[in-house]
C-alpha cells in the first residue's frame, strides 16, 4: 500500500534523503532550508536514520566536510541556501573538479543586500559555472523523488558529478502537499549501496586527490570535465524511466514541454512557478490560444539539443526569470537565448523578470507575458512584473 | 604507553618522497617524520600551502598515503569529513590527519579547526608553524612573532618589522577542552615523534603544534634548520608542553635560558632588532614563563 | 631511497588519457631532484658510528640504511647540508659538485 503524508518541501527532501541512506550528512542551518536538516536530525536522533550527522560550524565547512566524506567513498548530503551557498561557493568547483558524487539541496532564496529571506532564484545563478549538475523541482513530490534520483545520477561511475537540487524557498520549502513516501525496500532496490569509484581514496589503492595541474595540463583537465558533463542528459532520462517503472511516476528529461507541439509561443520556466504557468496555459488553450510551456528541469549541463526539438524555429519564446544579473538581464534568459542562437532559432525572445525577494508572480502576470508573446501587447525585450512603483 | 620512539625504531619506510620543497625545509621534515609514526593507513589532508604545492604537481605525487588537498580555510573540516566517511563505511580504526601551516591554522583555518574539535570525533591535526605565509612569499600571519620581518611587515623607516605578538594557538585549542594537545619543535625530534604517537593513541581530537623553521623565509643556512629549532626551545622562546586530561604540563624546563641572540641572530628576519626590541622579546618570554611556572604542572 | 623506482610520466594524447577528476595515484614520482644542489654530501663510512642522526634529519628521506651501512640517494638529495651539520662525528662532508 503506498504511504502518503501531508508534507512541506523541506520534509519531503528530508524523507528523500532518509530513504537514500546517506553515510554522512553535514548540516548548517539557514532559512528556508533549516527545517530539512532539522527533520533529518530528528530521524537520526530517533534511530530511524543511521548516518554520521556532522554539526558543522559554517556552510564553507559543510561543503568541506562533504568533500572529505565523499572523497573516501561515502554517500554524502548537505543543504544550504542563498548566503550559505555563496559562502561555500569555493567548495563547489572544488568538488566537481574532484568528481565527487555529493548531493545538495538548495532552497532558493534571495541574496543580500538588502537582506531578504524569501524565495527567488538569485542564489542558484551563482552556481551555474561550478560544474555541478543543477536541477529545479516543481513541487514537493518532485523534491522527494529527485533526492533519490540525484544520488543514483551523481554516483553512477560514468557520471561522478555532484548534483544540486533547487527547491523554491518558502513557496515549496514551507507549503504543504500530499506526498507519496516510497517504501524503503523499493528505494534500496532502486538505489543500492554506493560503490567507491576508483579515483577516490581507498585502502587498496592509495590516491592523491584535488591535485595541482600546471599550465601544461590544466586546460585538458577542465575541458575533459566539461565534455564529460554531457553524459548526464542520457543518464538523467534513463534513471527517470527506471524510477517511473519502479515507483509509478516520472518527470521526463532536462526540458519538458507542456502543450508545446503546435505552440506559436512558449514560456520557459524553472521551479514552482511552472505549476502556475501550466494553469494559465490550460486557460489560454481553452480560449483557443496556441500557447505552450517549457519546464526547464536541468540547467546544467544545459540541454541545447533538446531545446531545439521542443520549439519550432520561428516560435516566440519568453523566459521567466526570478533573478537579475545586475547590469544585464535574467540568467535563464542568457542561457536560453544563447542556446536558441546556437540552434539557429529565428523567432523573437523576451525576458520577463519577476518574483525577486519573494515578490509574487500571479496568474494575471503570466497571462500578460503570454499577451506579449502572442504579439497582443508591446513590451521591451526585458520587462519587470508586479513592481510596486514606476520604473 | 608504547616504548619510546626514536630514530632506530620508527618505521624505515619513506611515505613522503620526491617532493619539491626547498632544501632544508623544516615543514617537510616534520611531515616526513610524522608519517613514519602515523603509518601508511593514515588518510591525510593538507590545505593550500607549501606542502601541498610541492607534493601534488601532476603527475608527480610525493605522498604514499591517501592524500587530499583541501580548500585553504577548511583542513580540519575535510579531515573530520574523511573520518566521518570512513567511520560510516565501517572501516576499523580509521585515522584521518590534517597537516596545515600557521596561516591555515591560526588565521583562515581557525574556524574549521574550532568546529572540528567541538565535534569531538577522533582526528589528528598537526600545525607546522613556520611563522608566516611562506608559500606566497613570506607574509605576516597570526603566528608571526614580535619583531619579525615579513614582506607585509617589512623593516621600514618608521616601523621596524612585525609589532604584534604571536597568537597562542596551543592555549586556544586547549580552551576547547580538547583530548590532547602538545607543542613540539623540529629541534627535539624524538619528543615530536612521541607526541605524534600519543595523538595516535588518543580517542578524540588531538592537536600538535610544531615549530618548523623555514630557511627561505627566516633567512638562515639550510643546514641550520634543526639547530635553530632547538635553540628556540633552549632560549625559552618556544615552550614544549602538553595539555591532557584538562591539565597543562611543561615537558622541558631549561635550567638556564640560552641568550636569545643565539636563536635570533642567525636569522635574517631578526637582524634589524634593536636592543630595545630584544628587551621587549625577553620581557614577553619572561612574562609567559612566570605564568607557566605558576600554573602548569612542571 | 632503497627499493624505490622513479616512474615514467604518462603519455597524454587525448582527453581520455587524463585522470578522472583531479586524482592521481599516490607515490607517483616522475622526476628526480638532483639538479638542485651545489654541494653534495659524502659519507665517510669508517667514521660513521651508526647513530641514525643523518637519516633522521634529512627532509627528503634520502638517507637510508642498506645492509648495515648508510647510503645517500643522490637522485633526491638537494644538498641542504643538514646531515653533515647534525653529524656529531663529522662523518659527512659537503663537497662542491663539479659537473
Amino acid at each position: 500500500m503506498p504511504k502518503y503524508d501531508f508534507l512541506n518541501g523541506n520534509e519531503a527532501v528530508a524523507y528523500g534523503v532518509k530513504l537514500s541512506r546517506p553515510h554522512v550528512v553535514s548540516a548548517y542551518p539557514i532559512t528556508p532550508q533549516t527545517k530539512a536538516v532539522e527533520k533529518i536530525a530528528q530521524f537520526v536522533q530517533d534511530g530511524d536514520l543511521e548516518c554520521e550527522y556532522m554539526h558543522v560550524e559554517s556552510e564553507h565547512s559543510a561543503m568541506s566536510c562533504a568533500i572529505g566524506s565523499s572523497s573516501v567513498g561515502a554517500r554524502t548530503f548537505t543543504a544550504t541556501s542563498s548566503q550559505g551557498l555563496l559562502y561555500m561557493l569555493e567548495g563547489l568547483p572544488y568538488a566537481s573538479g574532484a568528481r565527487l558524487p555529493i548531493v545538495m539541496m538548495n532552497a532558493n532564496r534571495s541574496i543580500a543586500t538588502p537582506w531578504n529571506i524569501y524565495g527567488d532564484q538569485m542564489d542558484a545563478m551563482f552556481a551555474l559555472p561550478t560544474g555541478w549538475i543543477q536541477i529545479f523541482v516543481e513541487d514537493a513530490q518532485e523534491a522527494l523523488d529527485m533526492m533519490i534520483q540525484s544520488f543514483k545520477l551523481a554516483e553512477d561511475h560514468e557520471i561522478l558529478t555532484p548534483v544540486m537540487v533547487n527547491m523554491d524557498g518558502f513557496v515549496l520549502s514551507h507549503t504543504y502537499e500530499k506526498v507519496q513516501i516510497p517504501e524503503q525496500k523499493d528505494v534500496d532496490d532502486f538505489l543500492p549501496e554506493i560503490v567507491t569509484a576508483p579515483h577516490l581514496m581507498q585502502d587498496e589503492n592509495p590516491m592523491s586527490m584535488c591535485i595541482s595541474a600546471g599550465n601544461k595540463h590544466n586546460m585538458e583537465f577542465k575541458i575533459k570535465q566539461h565534455k564529460e558533463m554531457e553524459k548526464a542528459f542520457e543518464k538523467f532520462e534513463e534513471i527517470d524511466l527506471e524510477f517511473e517503472k519502479k515507483f509509478g511516476r516520472g518527470y521526463g528529461s532536462a526540458i519538458v514541454g507542456y502543450c508545446h507541439e503546435d505552440a506559436e509561443c512558449l514560456l520557459v520556466t524553472a521551479g514552482s512557478v511552472t505549476g502556475t504557468a501550466k494553469n494559465v496555459v490550460d486557460k489560454l488553450r481553452k480560449a483557443g490560444k496556441k500557447v505552450g510551456l517549457l519546464k526547464l528541469r536541468m540547467i546544467r549541463p544545459f540541454p541545447i539539443k533538446l531545446l531545439k526539438e521542443l520549439c519550432s524555429n520561428n516560435s516566440t519564446i519568453g523566459v521567466l526569470d526570478k533573478n537579475i544579473s545586475f547590469g544585464y538581464e535574467g540568467s535563464l534568459f542568457t542561457n536560453i537565448n544563447s542556446a536558441l542562437k546556437q540552434n539557429n532559432h529565428i523567432g523573437e525572445t523576451y525576458n520577463f523578470i519577476g518574483g525577486i525577494g519573494g515578490r509574487d508572480i500571479t496568474p494575471e502576470n503570466i497571462e500578460e507575458m503570454f499577451d506579449v508573446l502572442l504579439g497582443n501587447k508591446k513590451a521591451e525585450k526585458i520587462s519587470f512584473y508586479n513592481m510596486r512603483c514606476e520604473l | 604507553m608504547m616504548n619510546k620512539l626514536n630514530a632506530r625504531n620508527i618505521d624505515t619506510q619513506e611515505l613522503f618522497y620526491g617532493h619539491k620543497a626547498c632544501g632544508g625545509c623544516g615543514e617537510s621534515l616534520a611531515l616526513r617524520l610524522a608519517l613514519k609514526v602515523l603509518g601508511e593507513e593514515a588518510y591525510i589532508a593538507l590545505p593550500a600551502g607549501c606542502m601541498s604545492a610541492v607534493s601534488f604537481i601532476y603527475p608527480n605525487m610525493a605522498f604514499k598515503n591517501n592524500a587530499i588537498i583541501t580548500p585553504f580555510a577548511s583542513t580540519a573540516a575535510v579531515t573530520t569529513g574523511m573520518q566521518a566517511g570512513l567511520k560510516a563505511k565501517g572501516k576499523k580504526n580509521p585515522l584521518a590527519v590534517g597537516f596545515a601551516g600557521d596561516g591555515g591554522t591560526a588565521d583562515i583555518g581557525i574556524q574549521a579547526l574550532s568546529g572540528a574539535i567541538d565535534r569531538g570525533e577522533k582526528f589528528i591535526y598537526i600545525c607546522t608553524d613556520n611563522e608566516a605565509y611562506m608559500n606566497t612569499g613570506i607574509q605576516k600571519s597570526g603566528l608571526t612573532p614580535y619583531g619579525s620581518h615579513t614582506t607585509t611587515t617589512p623593516v621600514g623607516k618608521k616601523i621596524k618589522g612585525n609589532m604584534h605578538k604571536k597568537k597562542n594557538m596551543f592555549e586556544i585549542v586547549a580552551a576547547h577542552g580538547i583530548e590532547y594537545a602538545a607543542t613540539a619543535s623540529m629541534g627535539y625530534i624524538e619528543d615530536f615523534l612521541n607526541k605524534v604517537q600519543k595523538a595516535k593513541e588518543h580517542d578524540g581530537p588531538s592537536y600538535i603544534h610544531v615549530l618548523a623553521p623555514c630557511p627561505t623565509g627566516w633567512g638562515h643556512g639550510t643546514e641550520l634548520t634543526v639547530e635553530i629549532a632547538k635553540n628556540a626551545v633552549d632560549t625559552g622562546l618556544w615552550v614544549l608542553g602538553e595539555y591532557e586530561d584538562g591539565k597543562f604540563k611543561l615537558n622541558k624546563k631549561p635550567k638556564e635560558f640560552k641568550p636569545i641572540e643565539e636563536y635570533l641572530k642567525p636569522q635574517n628576519r631578526f637582524k634589524h632588532l634593536t636592543n630595545e626590541m630584544l628587551g621587549e622579546i625577553t620581557e614577553i618570554r619572561d612574562q609567559y614563563w612566570d605564568y607557566i611556572l605558576e600554573n602548569w604542572e612542571v | 631511497m632503497k627499493d624505490f623506482k622513479v616512474k615514467k610520466a604518462p603519455k597524454l594524447e587525448k582527453l581520455s588519457d587524463f585522470p578522472m577528476g583531479s586524482s592521481c595515484e599516490s607515490f607517483n614520482i616522475t622526476e628526480i631532484n638532483a639538479g638542485w644542489r651545489v654541494f653534495k654530501p659524502v659519507l665517510d663510512v669508517d667514521k660513521c658510528v651508526n647513530c641514525y642522526r643523518c637519516y633522521l634529519v634529512c627532509p627528503e628521506g634520502a638517507i637510508h640504511k642498506n645492509n648495515d651501512k648508510f647510503e645517500i640517494d643522490e637522485d633526491f638529495c638537494k644538498g641542504c647540508g643538514l646531515c653533515a651539520h647534525e653529524c656529531k662525528v663529522n662523518a659527512i662532508s659537503m663537497i662542491k659538485e663539479t659537473k
